[in-house]
């Protein structure tokens, strides 16, 4: 389960923009996630519950933007939502995709105290 | 903190150099004492950035020194290290070979390894399900692989956790042995969309199972067209010259013998 590995280097992240900041407390976090990040979002919440305890982000309140996968196709350049690394383009069938967006894996914003 | 490069350590996770003893020990260390009212920081930061920079150390690393890496990823037992077996003794007197072997426990592969000659370093990664740039930094800090050679890193069998950890390889070469079931790609579409090259192993088992290779191949090209093909058996050694092959037209640099 690599989320876990993931919620850590979120706190690490939270915690070293946290002491830029002069702060001690994180009140919010937003992230960013795509669609095709490779996380798991059940995963996520497991590992989060688990690997918070006892950090900085223990009582911070969570938000997660989801964002859609988007490709073009390197055929004949339509742009369209994909489920899946192996979607079709819809128009003309082929699979030289060119991945738009959908693979984020960010910490957007934080709110310190 | 890890005081030696800056990253996350990761904290379960030992290092062996074969026929050596190498401690290796991160002191940690936080204070903070300060008291403000509520601030938005903008932070937009890839969460993976600190792997994706150390990958970029290691990747440095290896273009300096002409350093093939490789990392080898599959499923438990689809037959990584016995390819690694067949490829450093047939090929040992063409290249220079070191391996890295990730596993969450033993030394059993680098043992395997060891036996064959080859320079090997085993991190064990205890719970950890994948290898990350960290990992291979300090195993490189320890093995020093020589110039102008391959660098074999064997991930932990799992077709999933390792596909987001760049561990500044050149090429990420994924194996499925035909016992896998031939819709591999469509349910583990990470691997394969990050890899340059697909194994496919024991393909002398193939009139026992029912694996469709056209499908496989289909398969794995709709989620990479671009992906290499290669079948082969490590027992039988049937294929292996192609894959020997591969990997000749990857290294960089002509061979010293
Ligand atoms: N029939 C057959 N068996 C093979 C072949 N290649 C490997 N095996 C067997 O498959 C089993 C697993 O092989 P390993 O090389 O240990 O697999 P691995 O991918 O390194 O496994 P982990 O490191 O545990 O993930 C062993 O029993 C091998 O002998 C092959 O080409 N044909
Ligand atoms: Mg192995
Ligand atoms: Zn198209």
């Amino acid at each position: 389960m690599h989320e876990l590995s993931i919620v850590m280097s979120i706190i690490g992240i939270a915690g070293e923009q946290a002491k830029q900041a002069n702060a001690t407390i994180v009140d919010e976090i937003e992230l960013d996630i795509g669609t095709l990040s490779g996380i798991e979002m059940n995963a996520l919440d497991f590992a989060w519950d688990q690997a918070v305890k006892q950090t900085i982000l223990e009582n911070t309140e969570r938000k997660i933007n989801r964002i859609e996968a988007k490709a073009k196709c390197l055929d004949c350049e339509a742009e369209f939502n994909i489920q899946h690394l192996y979607d079709a383009c819809p128009v003309c069938g082929e699979h030289f995709l060119n991945i738009l967006q959908g693979k984020e894996l960010r910490v957007k914003s934080l709110v310190v105290s | 903190m890890c005081a030696t490069c800056g990253c996350d350590s990761g904290s379960n996770t030992s290092i062996q150099h074969l026929g050596e003893n190498n401690g290796h020990d991160h002191s940690h260390d936080h204070s903070h004492t300060h008291l403000q009212q509520k601030t938005i920081v903008d932070v937009e930061q890839d969460v993976l950035h600190q792997n994706n920079l150390l990958a970029e150390r290691n990747r440095g690393y290896f273009e300096a020194k002409n350093i093939l890496a490789l990392n080898l990823v599959s499923s438990p037992g689809s037959g990584k290290t016995t390819l690694l077996e067949r490829t450093l003794i047939d090929l040992k007197d063409k290249m220079e070979f070191a391996v890295i072997e990730g596993d969450q426990q033993t030394t059993n592969d680098a043992d395997r390894i060891h036996a064959t000659g080859t320079k090997v370093t085993q991190i064990n990664t205890g719970k950890g399900c994948h290898l990350d740039s960290h990992m291979v930094l300090h195993a490189l800090q320890g093995m020093r692989p020589k110039e102008n050679s391959v660098l074999f890193i064997e991930n932990v069998g799992n077709l999933v956790c390792p596909a987001m950890f760049d561990l500044g390889e050149k090429e990420r070469v994924v194996i499925i042995s035909v016992t896998e079931g031939d819709d591999k790609p469509l349910k583990y579409p990470d691997m394969f969309h990050s890899s340059t090259l697909c194994i496919v192993n024991k393909i002398d088992l193939l009139p026992y199972v029912p694996f469709d290779i056209v499908k496989v191949k289909a398969n794995a090209r709709k989620v990479n067209p671009t992906l290499d093909i290669i079948e082969v058996s490590c027992t039988s050694g049937e294929g292996l010259s192609e894959w020997y092959k591969w990997l000749q037209s990857k290294v960089l640099a002509p061979q010293l013998n």
